[in-house]
């Protein structure tokens, strides 16, 4: 399976294109796509320039939920769920007491 | 340091004008990203995995307190409390929104600063030692020269659409805290027959896919005629370097290409062409710009040092000499066990800023080892100082150490890595903790890259990690043996890639090794030298 997935104009959030063709930072919403289906959602994208910066297709898991697949599953998977190197917020002194 | 006049001042609010207006073309369709794309790179703005990224210069990598405290307010007010101090000297935000980000540059203005040049195929920001002015074993001191070469390059016309990205580093020292070996332009202030300062010039170095050490091209350039000898190197490179291949343009390609000495000769023709015009520096220009950075007055000793055991390592490790009498150099590593190299919380760099006052002269220095220095500390301040740091988690006595760890943004940010760095990084910084590596072993570079275009420098670590994508999965080359400062030289692969759950045992494994062979305060890359890689080898791969 297949799924379209951009940045946001505005922000560069990471956005998935729903069934419905609108952009949702939820991958839950991600329209599942099928090889036969996934050019014409991919053509769909790239027309909304308005909304998104660079649409491309990633390879998720069959079934239920979604799952990146495919080579570039680390990637896709670091870009759904954000950074694996903890907060810098949470270091010591992220409060600033002026000396 | 430098202060800016009338025209830096018009230069940078007339180009954040027209970056809000070129931001407003694009959210309104006006412009296409493909048409927005390259304007947003001069402007320091990339698009990442999660997020826009905004580079922000640090013109040779020197700060006042008040423009650390509006880095602060930056990473406060418009990104996530955080800020990422590179291997370029300059700082990174990895979350700001496009919409919001001539209202940055507008606030960066306002403390004569800018993302101009930080991106693109131009002049980069130079960088220097970061102990300039400060460092006990100066000849002289580099910043007033690349303050001259920030003021040519930025917006030179000619030099604008260059084959390729272009850096320069300079040094005033012979240690070489600049790396001048694998930078396009490495230059050297030596003293002359007469005593007159000039500049020993190195040219075509580079790490990338090509690593690449420089070549010396002249032993001796007098220091007024640096630009014109500048202008003639890039004039030669931005009319024969390659535009063809994108892999193939750096200049240290064409000196490779042209030979050292036929690229040498060529310099030399355009630059007697060109030389003793208006790119002569004029004396008192010299003299006006070197106003700007003058060493301070003498500090107050410190006597009666604290008896703490903690304090005592972390004046040993991180507190350097200082040219002037009762005067410190302060690293600050932003490295703390397990801590993202190179971050610095929005409330860490208000403090910093905060002691550079109070105990310094005001001015703060970015690393290329992703630190911040304090340049000119009282040194009857430093147990004030060290106290103040440890409250703040930025005491960590590991300066130059196993766990002062440079590494990239890696898979975690950007958007060409294929492989994490930072992660990878907090595991061994952890590991030498647990182990008491860092107390046992002796100085020792460690840079992690997450692809091949190096910017974690690991090509010239003395410990170096390659994160590779080999069929989806992290892969990480190991090599041994790099050298950034003085006598540079490129890291060997020691053998077989490995996992990112081996390759954290393996840099530990041979920080082990260091620790039980180095002798006599010997660096890594010496013992490397006189016991060979076997025991490295060993300790990775089993016999």
């Amino acid at each position: 399976m297949k799924a379209l997935t951009a940045n946001r104009l505005t922000d560069g959030k990471v956005v998935y294109r729903t069934s419905e063709g609108v952009w949702s930072v939820d991958p839950a919403k991600a329209e599942h796509l099928t090889e036969d289906t996934a050019e014409a959602a991919l053509n769909a994208g790239l027309r909304d320039i308005l909304t998104v910066v660079g649409p491309y297709l990633i390879e998720i898991e069959t079934g239920a939920g979604f799952t990146p697949g495919g080579r570039k599953h680390v990637r896709e998977a670091i870009r759904l769920s954000g950074p694996t190197t903890g907060s810098t917020k949470s270091m010591p002194g992220a409060r600033h007491v002026p000396v | 340091m430098y202060q800016y006049d009338v025209i830096d001042r018009e230069l940078v609010n007339a180009r954040t004008a027209e970056f809000r207006e070129q931001v407003s073309a694009r959210l309104s369709g006006a412009l296409s990203e493909d048409e927005f794309k390259p304007l947003r790179l001069m402007n320091g703005v990339y698009l990442q995995l999660h997020a826009y990224m905004l580079r922000v210069a640090i013109p040779y990598g020197v700060l006042s307190s008040n423009q650390l405290r509006m880095l602060a307010q930056v990473a406060r007010e418009y990104d996530k409390g955080y800020g990422h101090f590179t291997t370029r000297q300059n700082i990174q935000y990895n979350w700001p929104a496009l919409v919001d980000i001539p209202a940055i540059l507008d606030a960066l203005a306002s403390v004569e600063m800018h993302a101009i040049q930080t991106s693109g195929n131009t002049i980069r920001n130079t960088t220097t030692d970061p102990f300039a002015g400060a460092a006990a074993d100066e000849i002289a001191d580099p910043r007033p020269w690349c303050e001259l070469i920030r003021q040519w390059s930025t917006q030179h016309p000619e030099f604008t659409w260059l084959p390729r990205k272009f850096k320069i580093a300079v040094t005033g020292s012979p240690a070489d805290r600049a790396a001048i070996g694998v930078h396009d332009i490495g230059l050297k202030l030596v003293p002359g027959d007469k005593g007159i300062m000039g500049f020993e010039v190195h040219v075509g170095g580079g790490q990338g896919r090509t690593p690449r050490i420089a070549a010396k091209i002249r032993d001796y350039l007098p220091a007024r005629e640096l630009l014109a000898y500048l202008t003639a190197i890039l004039r030669v490179y931005n009319l024969a370097g390659r535009r063809d291949n994108l892999y193939k343009a750096r200049i240290k390609i064409l000196v490779e290409d042209m030979g050292p000495e036929a690229f040498a000769a060529a310099v030399e023709e355009t630059y007697e062409a060109i030389r003793g015009r208006d790119l002569a520096v004029p004396a008192e220009e010299i003299e006006r710009v070197a106003s700007f950075f003058t060493p301070p007055a003498p500090g107050r000793a410190l006597e009666n040092a604290p008896t703490d055991p903690a304090f005592a390592r972390w004046r040993r490790v991180n507190v350097k000499p200082h040219k002037v009498p009762g005067r410190a150099v302060v690293v600050i590593a932003l490295k703390a066990y397990g801590q993202a190299p190179g971050d610095a919380s929005a409330a860490q760099m208000d403090l910093i800023a905060d002691l550079a006052e109070r105990y310094g002269e005001a001015e703060i220095r970015v690393t290329k080892e992703q630190n911040l220095v304090l340049p000119h500390m009282d040194e009857a301040a430093l147990p004030a100082l060290f106290e103040a740091l440890k409250e703040a988690g930025l005491a960590t006595a590991n300066a130059g150490r196993a766990s002062d760890i440079v590494a990239c943004p890696g898979l975690d940010y950007c958007n060409l890595a294929n492989a994490r760095s930072i992660p990878i990084a907090q595991q061994i910084s952890m590991g030498l903790e647990a182990a008491g590596l860092d107390e046992a072993a002796g100085e020792v570079t460690v840079k992690i890259s997450g692809c091949i275009n190096a910017c974690g420098h690991h090509h010239v670590a003395e410990i170096g990690l390659l994160g590779v994508d080999k069929k989806g999965e992290e892969v990480y080359q190991l090599t041994l043996g790099g050298v950034a400062d003085g006598e540079a030289a490129i890291g060997k692969i020691l053998g077989p890639g490995l996992s990112a759950d081996d390759a954290v045992r393996a840099v530990i494994a041979c920080v082990r090794v260091f620790a039980d062979h180095g002798a006599n305060e010997e660096r890594f890359s010496q013992t490397l030298a006189r016991i060979g890689t076997d025991p490295f080898k060993e300790a990775v791969y089993g016999a």
